[in-house]
This record gives C-alpha cells, sequence and structure tokens, in this order.
C-alpha cells in the first residue's frame, strides 16, 4: 500500500492551458476535484461581499495538496463551496467538479452521498464538531449504521479498529467514553477515524491542528500523512502555517485576498518562491535556528477579496508595485515551474538574479 | 442611573467609526431597533409626553362631574365619551397616565438602585458573596410580586406607596439576576484583568468599565419590568389596593364594572388597551435594546469573531 | 544554568527586574462525587530575568505558563515561593491602592486574545489615556519619571510609538484587526511605564505577516526603553527571535533553563528535543511519513 501519490507533481495542471502539463504528466488521470472560476459572493446587509474571486485549482486521485493563507484570504471559504456549506444567502459561480460531477448541479440525494462517501471534513476544533452528549462509539458508528446499513456489531468492531490505526490505545474502551473524557489530540484522532470510516476519495483538513500542541500535531499530522498514503485518499490541508503546509503537502498553493497567488511544488517553495507575497510570508517567519536581526515583516494588514482594488490585491503591501498592479488584475501564469499571479515577478526575479550573480 | 444614560444609542452610533459610510439616522435606528421597536418606542414618548404635558392637552379637568353626560357617548365635547359620573374619559386617561406610569418608574428606579450594586458585588467577587446574594435573590423570586404587594397592603393599608415598596423588593431579583449574568461575562474578559493590572480599583472598573458595557442589557431588562410593574399596580389598582378611587388612573378606570354591567364598554376598553400597548411596547423595545435582533446568519461583521474559533456558524469576515 | 530551587524567598538584594523563587500554584478542582483534588499547576519554579534582560517561558498546553504570569501581575495568589519584581516583594497581594498602582508602574502585560483584552466601548486613545492620567501625579518608581518628565508621554506619542494612525486611535476595538488591538494593548501596557513588560502569547493569534511587524515593534521598544521581557510562548522559534534566556517549563516543573541559543541549539533534556524536533521546518517530515 505504499503507491506514492500519482500525479501530484504538476503545478500547472490548474490551468486548462497549462502546457508543461502535457510533457511531466501525459497520462495524468482525470482530477479528483476540479475548481475553475470560483467566485463566492456572501449576502451582507447593504449587498453582497466577494470573499473568493475566481479560484482554479485541480486536485489528482491520492493527492495532497496544501491551500495556505491568512486571515481573510478565503482558505476556508474554498473548502465550504467544495461541500457546499457556504452561509445562505451565497452567490456562486464558476464550478466545482468532483470526480467530473458538477458539486453544485447535484441533487439532494447526491450531494448526501457525496458528502458521505466522496468528502471527509476534519476541522480545527473538534470539540465543536463532535456531539458532547453523546459517546465516541456512537459518532464513529452513527454514519455506517444509519447510512451504510452495517450491523451494529461489525460497525463497532470497525470503529475499534480504526481507533487503533489512528493511535488510540484501548480502542474497545474508548468506544464508551464521552467526548470530553478526551484531550484536544485525542479528539482530533477520532475525528480522523471517524472520516476514515467513511473511506471518502477526498480528505478536506481545515486547520486540523492549529489548536493542538506542537508534539501533538507532530503526531497528528504523522497519522492523517500516513493513513492518506496507505488509502490513496487526496486531500486538501488548509492551515496558515506555510512550514507545515510544505511538510505535509505535494504541492501548494498560496491564497490572497480571495485569489490563488502562487503555486509551487513544495520543495520548490520554499526554495524558489516567486510571489512577493510569498516572500513575504516566508521572510515574516522567525526561525528557530538563528535570531534575526529584524524580521522582513510585509507592511499594512491582510485584507479580504472586497477589500481589495481593481488590480493586484497585495498591491498595497508589496515592495515592487507599480502603476500597473493597481491599475490591472495580474493572472495567474506560468513561472519557473509553478503558477504565479503577479505583474513584475520576471522583472523582479531577472533582477535579482543580476544582483546575486555580480 | 446616570451612567446609564449614554447607552440605547451605543450600538448604533459610532460617528468615529472609520470604514463606515455615514447612512441616513433613519436608516441606523432601523437596523438597531427594527420597525417594531422604531414603532414601540414612538408609542412610548407620545405616552410619556401626554404623561409630561397632561394639563396643556386635556381638553377638560378630569375630575369635573357633570351628571348630564353621565355615560354619554363620544361627542365633540367629550371625545371619547364620558363615565358614570360624567367625568371626560379622555382627559382621565391623560392624566391617568401619570400616575400609572410614576408607579412603574419607581418600581424600576428603586429596583435598579438596590439590584444593580449587589449583582455588581455577585459578579466580581463570586464565591461565597455571590452565593449568598444568589440564595438571597431564589428566595425573593419565589414569592409572587403581587402577593408581596397584597400583603404590604395588608398590613400598611392601600394607597401607592406600600405597592410601589413591595414591588420594588418583589422586581430586584427580576433586574439583578440578568445584570449578574451579564457582569459576569465582562468580569471574566481579559480586558477586565488588564484594568487590574493597571491597579484600577473595584469600583472603578466594575462602574466605568463593566456596567457601561452591560448598560444595553439593563436598560433592555429595565424596559422589560417596565411592563410588567404596569400590569402589576394596574392590577392593584383595579383590585383597589394601589391607587384610590377619585385620582384617574388606567388601572383604576378598567375596574369601573358598573360601566360595563351597564353596556358601556369604552370607558373601561379604552385604559385597557393603553394598559397592553405599553406593556407591549416596553417589551418589545425592551429586547431590541438589549439586542435580542432576529440574527442574520449573512451578515458578515468584519473582525468580529475570534480568528481561533472555527464554528461553521460564524459570520466570520472571509474564510481563514 | 538552573537557579536552586530550593530557595524559597526570592533574592530581594540583586537589581533583577524579576525574581522567582519555588513558586508554586495548587488549584483544587472539584472531582466525581462532590469530592476534591489537587492539580498543581506550577510546581516549584525559580526563574530570574535581569534588568533589561528578556526570558521566554516556552511550554504547551497544562504547562502552567499562564499560571506563572497570572501570579505574576496578581491575578493569582501564589501557594507558595516568592516573587519579587525590582527588587520588591509582590508575593502577597497589594494592600492597598497605593501599592497597587506601585506595582503596576513595575510590571504590565500583554493578553493573547487581542479581541477580548480591549474595552468594546473604548477608543484606543482613551484607554491609553485613561491610564495615563491614573498614573499621572502619582510617586514613580524612581526611574520612571525619566522619559514624562522629559518629552511628556501622551497617548498620541504612545499611539505612535506603536504605530496606530491617529484615525485609528479614535476608532473602537471592532473596527480594528487584531494587529491593530495588539498595537493598542501594548501601548496601554507601556503607558505605565513599566520595567517588565509579560507577554502572553502576545503575537500567536496574529496572522503571521502581522506577527512580524508585531516582533519588530516590540525589539524596538527593548531597545528603546530598556524595558524587560517576560514571553510565554508555545512557540519556540518567537521564543528565539525576542528572547536572550529560556525556560521550558513542562506539567508545571521546570526541564531546563538557560541561554537561548544553547538551550534550543542543544537541548540537554529529552523533552525540549522532542519540543523542538516537532516544529516543522523546511525539510520536516511528520512521523511515520516517509514512504
Amino acid at each position: 500500500m505504499t503507491s506514492s501519490s500519482p500525479g501530484g507533481s504538476d503545478p500547472l495542471r490548474a490551468t486548462p492551458d497549462g502546457t508543461a502539463a502535457a510533457t511531466a504528466h501525459p497520462a495524468t488521470a482525470a482530477p479528483l476535484l476540479e475548481l475553475s472560476g470560483l467566485t463566492v459572493r456572501l449576502a451582507v446587509e447593504d449587498g453582497s461581499r466577494a470573499v473568493l474571486d475566481g479560484i482554479d485549482l485541480s486536485l489528482a486521485p491520492g493527492e495532497a495538496l496544501g491551500l495556505v493563507g491568512e486571515s481573510g484570504s478565503g482558505k476556508s471559504m474554498t473548502v465550504r463551496a467544495v461541500t457546499r456549506l457556504l452561509p445562505g444567502g451565497a452567490e456562486v459561480d464558476g464550478t466545482v467538479r468532483f470526480e467530473g460531477q458538477d458539486v453544485n448541479a447535484m441533487s439532494g440525494p447526491e450531494l448526501r452521498a457525496y458528502r458521505d462517501r466522496g468528502v471527509g471534513m476534519i476541522f480545527q476544533d473538534p470539540r465543536a464538531h463532535i456531539n458532547p452528549t453523546r459517546r465516541i462509539g456512537a459518532f464513529l458508528t452513527e454514519a455506517l449504521i444509519r447510512n451504510r446499513g452495517t450491523g451494529r456489531r461489525e460497525a463497532e468492531a470497525r470503529a475499534a479498529a480504526v481507533l487503533a490505526e489512528v493511535g488510540i490505545d484501548s480502542p474497545e474502551r474508548r468506544l464508551r467514553q464521552y467526548p470530553h473524557e478526551l484531550s484536544g489530540g485525542m479528539l482530533q484522532r477520532v475525528m480522523i477515524a471517524s472520516v476514515l470510516l467513511a473511506e471518502p476519495r477526498l480528505i478536506l483538513a481545515d486547520e486540523p491542528t492549529t489548536a493542538l500542541d506542537v508534539t501533538i500535531q507532530a503526531e497528528v499530522v504523522g497519522i492523517l500523512d500516513r493513513l492518506r498514503r496507505e488509502r490513496g485518499m487526496g486531500m486538501v490541508f488548509i492551515t496558515h502555517d506555510l512550514d507545515l503546509a510544505l511538510a505535509v503537502c505535494r504541492r501548494v498553493a498560496v491564497m490572497y485576498a480571495g485569489r490563488i497567488v502562487e503555486v509551487r511544488e513544495a520543495e520548490e517553495l520554499h526554495r524558489r518562491a516567486a510571489h512577493p507575497y510569498t516572500l513575504g510570508l516566508l521572510g515574516s517567519r522567525p526561525s528557530i535556528d538563528e535570531r534575526a536581526d529584524r524580521l522582513d515583516a510585509i507592511p499594512g494588514r491582510p485584507v479580504s477579496a472586497f477589500e481589495s482594488g481593481p488590480g493586484c490585491a497585495f498591491a498595497d503591501r508589496c515592495a515592487h508595485v507599480q502603476p500597473v498592479c493597481r491599475e490591472e488584475r495580474p493572472e495567474l501564469e506560468p513561472f519557473q515551474g509553478g503558477l504565479v499571479r503577479c505583474h513584475r515577478v520576471a522583472e523582479i526575479h531577472s533582477r535579482q538574479d543580476q544582483e546575486a550573480s555580480a | 442611573m446616570t451612567t446609564l444614560a449614554a447607552a440605547p444609542g451605543a450600538p448604533a452610533g459610532t460617528p468615529t467609526a472609520p470604514g463606515r459610510t455615514a447612512r441616513a439616522p433613519l436608516a441606523r435606528l432601523r437596523r438597531t431597533f427594527g420597525i417594531s421597536g422604531i414603532l414601540a418606542g414612538v408609542f412610548l414618548l407620545a405616552v410619556l409626553v401626554l404623561a409630561v404635558a397632561a394639563p396643556l392637552l386635556a381638553p377638560a379637568d378630569p375630575n369635573a362631574q357633570s351628571l348630564l353626560d353621565s355615560y354619554a357617548g363620544p361627542s365633540s365635547a367629550h371625545l371619547l365619551g364620558a363615565d358614570g359620573i360624567g367625568r371626560d374619559i379622555l382627559s382621565r386617561l391623560v392624566f391617568g397616565s401619570r400616575t400609572s406610569l410614576l408607579g412603574p418608574a419607581l418600581v424600576v428606579s428603586i429596583s435598579l438602585l438596590v439590584g444593580i450594586p449587589l449583582a455588581l458585588l455577585a459578579a466580581w467577587y463570586g464565591g461565597l458573596v455571590d452565593a449568598t446574594v444568589a440564595r438571597v435573590f431564589d428566595l425573593v423570586y419565589a414569592l409572587p410580586g403581587l402577593l408581596l404587594a397584597v400583603l404590604a397592603v395588608a398590613l400598611f393599608g392601600p394607597g401607592l406607596t406600600p405597592a410601589v415598596a413591595a414591588l420594588s423588593i418583589a422586581y430586584v431579583p427580576f433586574l439583578a439576576r440578568i445584570v449578574r449574568a451579564a457582569a459576569l461575562q465582562q468580569r471574566n474578559s481579559p480586558y477586565v484583568d488588564a484594568l487590574a493590572v493597571q491597579g484600577f480599583g473595584v469600583v472603578r472598573i466594575t462602574v466605568r468599565h463593566i456596567l457601561r458595557n452591560i448598560a444595553p442589557v439593563v436598560l433592555g431588562q429595565a424596559a422589560i419590568a417596565f411592563g410588567y410593574a404596569l400590569l402589576d399596580l394596574a392590577s392593584l389598582s383595579y383590585l383597589g389596593l394601589a391607587v384610590q378611587a377619585p385620582t384617574s388612573d388606567w388601572g383604576v378606570m378598567v375596574s369601573d364594572s358598573d360601566a360595563l354591567m351597564k353596556g358601556y364598554w369604552l370607558p373601561v376598553l379604552a385604559p385597557g388597551v393603553l394598559i397592553v400597548l405599553c406593556v407591549l411596547s416596553l417589551t418589545v423595545l425592551g429586547a431590541r435594546i438589549s439586542g435580542e435582533r432576529p440574527q442574520s446568519y449573512l451578515r458578515l461583521r468584519r473582525g468580529a469573531t475570534k480568528r481561533s474559533t472555527t464554528k461553521p456558524s460564524t459570520t466570520k469576515g472571509a474564510g481563514a | 544554568m538552573t537557579n536552586s530551587p530550593d530557595v524559597s524567598t526570592p533574592d530581594l538584594s540583586t537589581s533583577d527586574a524579576v525574581s522567582v523563587a519555588g513558586l508554586s500554584k495548587v488549584f483544587r478542582v472539584p472531582a466525581g462525587k462532590g469530592g476534591q483534588t489537587r492539580h498543581t499547576a506550577v510546581d516549584e519554579v525559580s526563574f530570574r530575568v535581569p534588568a533589561g534582560g528578556s526570558l521566554g517561558i516556552v511550554g504547551e498546553s497544562g504547562s502552567g505558563k499562564t499560571t506563572v504570569a497570572r501570579m505574576l501581575v496578581g491575578l493569582e495568589r501564589p501557594s507558595a515561593g516568592g516573587i519579587a519584581v525590582l527588587g520588591r516583594d509582590r508575593t502577597a497581594p497589594a494592600r492597598w491602592a497605593g501599592e497597587r498602582n506601585r506595582r503596576a508602574r513595575e510590571l504590565q502585560i500583554v493578553f493573547q486574545d487581542p479581541y477580548t483584552s480591549l474595552d468594546p466601548s473604548q477608543s484606543a486613545r482613551s484607554a491609553v489615556q485613561e491610564v495615563l492620567r491614573h498614573h499621572s501625579g502619582r510617586q514613580g518608581t524612581g526611574r520612571a519619571g525619566d522619559r514624562s518628565a522629559g518629552g511628556g508621554l501622551t497617548a498620541e506619542r504612545l499611539l505612535d510609538q506603536v504605530g496606530l494612525t491617529e484615525r485609528q486611535s479614535l476608532a473602537r476595538p471592532r473596527d480594528l484587526s487584531g494587529g491593530q488591538r495588539q498595537r493598542v494593548a501594548i501601548a496601554r501596557a507601556l503607558a505605565a511605564e513599566p520595567k517588565v513588560l509579560i507577554l502572553d502569547e502576545a503575537v500567536s493569534a496574529l496572522d503571521v505577516s502581522i506577527q512580524a511587524q508585531i516582533l519588530n515593534l516590540l525589539a524596538d521598544i527593548r531597545t528603546e526603553t530598556g524595558i524587560a521581557y517576560l514571553l510565554i510562548s508555545h512557540d519556540l522559534a518567537v521564543v528565539r527571535q525576542l528572547c536572550d534566556t529560556v525556560l521550558v517549563l513542562r506539567r508545571g516543573r521546570v526541564v531546563e533553563q538557560g541561554d537561548c541559543g544553547a538551550v534550543l541549539d542543544d537541548p540537554a533534556e529529552d523533552y525540549t528535543r522532542a519540543l523542538r524536533s516537532a516544529v516543522p521546518v523546511p525539510g520536516w517530515q511528520p512521523p511515520n511519513a516517509r514512504v
């Protein structure tokens, strides 16, 4: 079961005209998840506000994709759009396709089946998503018994087996416990177990370890990663922690103000990030190995899609800003093996290369 | 009570708020109180004007009798007709608003004066202080206010004073419990800790910060209590235990069974409708002031939620 | 580098900004069937922060790091041990207002959550002004008068120092972003002109790009004022960036303490090593993940 994720090494697949895609993976399977031009506007008191602005993304079966961004970037809204769990009154443009099927056109039963067997969600705060008055066993087996018609005994046996797989000791005893008897890290493992039981083809993990201690985070992420690989499930891993995303995912998409600003192989991203925002994020983070004189902080604060002007959303915080950045919206275009949404990326990097060689 | 004065406009009135376009004051009012809240407010304001300017507004002397006009129907002389001894009903209603509002106003004021300090004390110190205050409240809460008032009247004789005194005591827990709960929530906020670390004393923190922040809740509950007190006092007056007969009072007017038996319903119905409308308006307005608005999940409030919360229902900025 | 833990009174003779000895906190927690159990949140913790120094207290949830901070500022009473700040004992609660205010001018704190640590109905400027007014005209703590005597410490200057515009300083907290609110909280703490500032996970809830701004700001403030920091954090990288010395706490006990670089680069204890190796850095792989 150690089949490494098929495909997944090609950031360009997100664009319909990606030329490198053909060369890198001539026989790429149909994408598991495909977002194209996804735009979401939420209703507010006086009209509506854009939170997502033309998201193009695709995910191969078994691939792990990181979605990184700060508050207001729209990363959580993206997974909500994928599961059709947007707040009421939201206007959606563009398409979300799961295994080729348009999610927004699904009928009631189709949607239920999709949410049951297609996607599984893991949230930041498991305590808020597990009914506190019911035992762990009931939480884990409910979907199996109700939706799949599995017998109670068999469902419990499977639940216990999965709990053991996520590293929980004496699983039979845990099934009889209540959520409050388990620590946050344990509960997050229970949440992962519940997702595994449904055997979805796609896992959406929304900041699954943000509320956990680092040592627990490492364990939980390790378990998630191993099981995902063993079962060949696709995963969208949402986090604000770029380093974590790089460690867990093959490919990482950086979001800013409801748009994707850079997509790149994880290994490449940390060595050769191209977008000024991605570079800013990398420079903002203090290092555990050394003390910087000063951190290269990005000025200003992150904005949401509805707050950004007609041009590049990052323009106000960017050191390389030119008039064109404020007027014209940059497109997501291939650059050095990845995709970058920046008017001046080629210019900036050629200048830096010159400086480096001089 | 002075600290409460600024409160009702507080949720809406943020003239210095940046990034927020100045809206017409009416639209802002509507956003805060809703149509029903505005209607209730306008009605109550009208009643208040009636009470204050009664001598100017009343068409006649409320106590002037004229046996010729006994049970006269509505006419240009008596817009709402006259009662059994020929007193002008409209004038009696106008003057009656004074006693009808004065009683509840006293009840609520006294209850607040007693209840707020007790509630703040309980919320701040917690532990034994809180437990003791809570037990006393429970005890008083168990006694129906009307029963207490009847008891007081039995001891001290009928009149507005014993009735108001008894109801004031009975209303303390009704107000103080809400104040305590709201204050407790503030008490556990880090900003209160920060003020304590800055060296500020208990009184300053509770009055200048906590009370100011819970003022909408206090005012809202006070408005609701006002409605209940109005109803209670009207009932007592109806029974002849509070306001006494010659004085015009809505409760007393409703008790005019003589008119009803003779088939004249207007002298009874008019004050009854006023009582109901007042109580209704106060309840609606009270709920609106304390922030019980029909919640819209669609409303986006920038920065209103913590970054760490992930409840799916939060109206968080935009994802992330 | 470890302090001798058996001293139960802090060393008052030193010029240390903070000196803590044998500090313990035992909470009584209700157990099942109406009983009570005792939970030792902080267990015999000793450390010192030299004047103008900066100590990071690192630990995971349940390590007792926040309880230490709350005891230092007087929000929680120690069960045992002693605390001295600027050589003055503050183990027992302040008895009168003068003492309370003096302590306020010695040590201040910035909390984690920028959304709840400001009074929602107070603008940044009025929050800072309130503190300035409260402490003006009262006896300073010796060196405290320097800045106010010279240039006149005003709310405008403080808010400008933390990088808030005039418009932002007039806004209520709900109209400010998380980073802006945290700047207000820092300005409010600095208004008392403390010699020591506790930062209780003060940058943890902020976006990465904002966190960097605040860390730079804190470094600048330290250079300008010579203030001492006590940074409570779960984030080793943040501690490394801001602190000279570090103390690792686990379940209320000190695991290891010493020079920040030395402890983080070459941990003596297994726990510190585990803590360090769990941090995702470039090239890091989750355990069990090797294919």
